[in-house]
């Protein structure tokens, strides 16, 4: 066994960020995700989650800290961390004017696959994801759904060994969620570690064997859902209430 | 907690190849990108090209008489020397589907995305600048044709001919590049296409359609700096076609400054934009 075996597939320790004119956003944070699991990023709007993931995937630098994913340094080696990585944001990033298989395929050759490699990867994740009959359809006139399984199946070209998706069930209908919750199972089971932020408490309680509750840009809480469940006698829901100062930003809890 | 970690199936070999390789290889699948979106879209080059034409019909056949008389030229030598002008200021108009299409990358996560891959960033740069030049060949061979239609012609040689297309390509190369520097900095297509109109002035404002000696002597000066004056003065020499007089050093020294300049402008450029990437990640 090699001696990064043991070591956690994130680890994050310490995390401060402030944005120029914002402040201080991460605040210390502490975040250790094992490998193989699927684990939840939870918090009010604006407790740093998206911040957070964002800085796991190389886009953005921070001021203090350490973060370590997939066995990298992020601010050292980003190029090694990059060739581990799978992103999907909060926002689909997908080329509206292409087709799928042509973002698919784009994408692969972005990831250094051999064109007849990029294309055979896109033929497989067309048929995974339910997206065959759309396949050579420009995105936009994609569905909503349709468009978040594309930036799913695009995080996932190179058979990632660290995952991260920021919300990536916001805006489904329940049909199509359970269908991003079903290739989320899917990918932990092959071992991939899912690092996965939500609004959805559901979703949290559901897919995530390990979650940590955020607020202004700091660890509140940690453990199972079972773990929060019973610190606070009650839902996630309550636990969400009664650990992070959900009133102070509106009290807004899925 | 302790799952040992699995044994990922990397889909390929993760070469750790020579940086310049991948560099020249991510531009050109980023380059190709842009052309599929253009085949995808032709109607887009097809609007491209409605300015030059609609600017050949207004100047040549509207006001071609009267420029040409003030010129003392008849509407047909106006046209003539209207045709260059047409084709640099097409280059010039490229700036803004740069800029529009370089602000929705930002916008819309394209660019987040390929950051966070193992590609070369400049290869998003470069690779929009490589697209916007060989969309050019095809925009100037169909304005070429569309101006051997309404009887415009060249008086020299292929390789004269062929040396002119190459300074037009190179004025293009120069917008293209600004239009990366500014569609990296305007904060959505929505706001770059406000600033469109801007194009007009730096478009007209030069010897494209009116020769510079007959523009008010203040303008002159201005006009006469224009990266297009020095191009359009330059590629009417090669294409033989007629030109206004000389009134300035620069127009002295076209040919020489039709290539200093797209140097000069990308090679400012390309710190600014390699800078605005740096930024994103601030
Ligand atoms: N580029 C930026 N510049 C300045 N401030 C920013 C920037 N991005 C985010 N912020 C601020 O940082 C804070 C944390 O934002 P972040 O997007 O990380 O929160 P979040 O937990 O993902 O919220 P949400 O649940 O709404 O997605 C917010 O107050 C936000 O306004
Ligand atoms: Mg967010």
């Amino acid at each position: 066994m090699s001696p990064h075996s043991r070591e956690p597939a994130v680890l994050v320790e310490g995390l401060v960020k402030s944005y120029p004119g914002r402040g201080t956003v991460l605040d210390g944070l502490d975040l250790s995700v094992a490998a193989g699991t699927v684990h939840g990023l939870l918090g009010p709007n604006g407790a740093g989650k998206t911040t957070a993931v964002r800085i796991l995937s190389t886009l953005l630098r921070f001021d203090a800290g350490r973060a370590r994913v997939a066995g990298h340094d992020v601010a050292r080696n980003p190029a090694g961390v990059r060739e581990r990585i799978g992103v999907a944001g909060q926002y689909a990033a997908v080329d509206e004017i292409l087709s799928g298989r042509q973002n698919l395929e784009l994408f692969g050759r972005l990831h250094h696959l051999r064109l007849r490699h990029a294309r055979r990867r896109a033929g497989e994740l067309l048929e995974r994801f339910d997206l065959v009959a759309a396949a050579d359809r420009p995105v936009r006139h994609y569905s909503g759904g349709m468009r978040r399984r594309l930036d799913l199946a695009i995080s996932l070209i190179r058979s990632p060994q660290v995952l991260f998706l920021d919300e990536p069930s916001t805006g489904l209908d329940p049909r199509s969620r359970n269908e991003v919750w079903e290739a989320v199972r899917e990918l932990a089971g092959a071992g991939t570690t899912v690092l996965l932020t939500t609004q959805y408490l559901e979703e949290a309680d559901r897919l995530c064997s390990r979650i940590s509750l955020i607020d202004g840009g700091r660890l509140v809480a940690e453990g199972s859902p079972a773990d929060l469940k019973s610190r606070v006698d009650g839902s996630l829901d309550d636990a969400f209430l009664l650990l992070t100062s959900a009133g102070a930003h509106d009290g807004r809890a899925a | 907690m302790s799952t040992p970690v699995s044994t990922q199936v990397i889909a390929g070999p993760a070469t750790p190849a020579p940086l310049l390789g991948w560099a020249v290889a991510d531009t050109w699948v980023v380059a190709r990108r842009h052309l599929l979106r253009l085949v995808r879209r032709p109607d887009e080059l097809l609007g491209t090209l409605l300015i030059p034409v609609m600017a050949v019909l207004m100047f040549g056949f509207v006001f071609g008489d009267a420029l040409g008389s003030s010129m003392a030229a008849p509407g047909e030598e106006y046209r003539e020397f209207l045709l260059p002008g047409v084709f640099t200021l097409t280059m010039a108009f490229g700036i803004g589907t740069t800029t529009i299409a370089v602000a929705g990358d930002v916008r819309g996560g394209v660019l987040d995305r390929m950051r966070s891959l193992p590609m070369s960033p400049v290869a998003f740069l470069a690779g929009r600048a490589l697209a916007d030049v060989i969309t050019a060949v095809a925009e100037l061979a169909l304005l070429i044709s569309l101006g051997l239609l309404f009887g415009w012609q060249w008086h020299s040689g292929l390789g004269a001919v062929l040396a002119a297309v190459c300074l037009l390509l190179g004025l293009r190369l120069a917008f293209s590049w600004i239009g990366i520097v500014l569609g990296l900095l305007v904060s959505s297509a929505e706001a770059a296409m406000k600033y469109f109109a801007l194009a007009f002035p730096l478009a007209m404002v030069a010897d494209t359609v009116v020769p510079t000696s007959l523009m008010p002597g203040w303008l002159s000066v201005p006009a006469a700096w224009n990266p297009l004056s020095a191009t359009v003065i330059a590629s009417r020499d090669l294409f033989g076609n007629p030109a206004g007089p000389a009134t300035s050093w620069v127009a002295d020294h076209a040919l020489l400054m039709a290539v200093a300049w797209p140097v000069a402008i990308a090679a400012a450029c390309l710190p600014l934009a390699l800078g605005r990437l740096r930024r994103l990640a601030r």
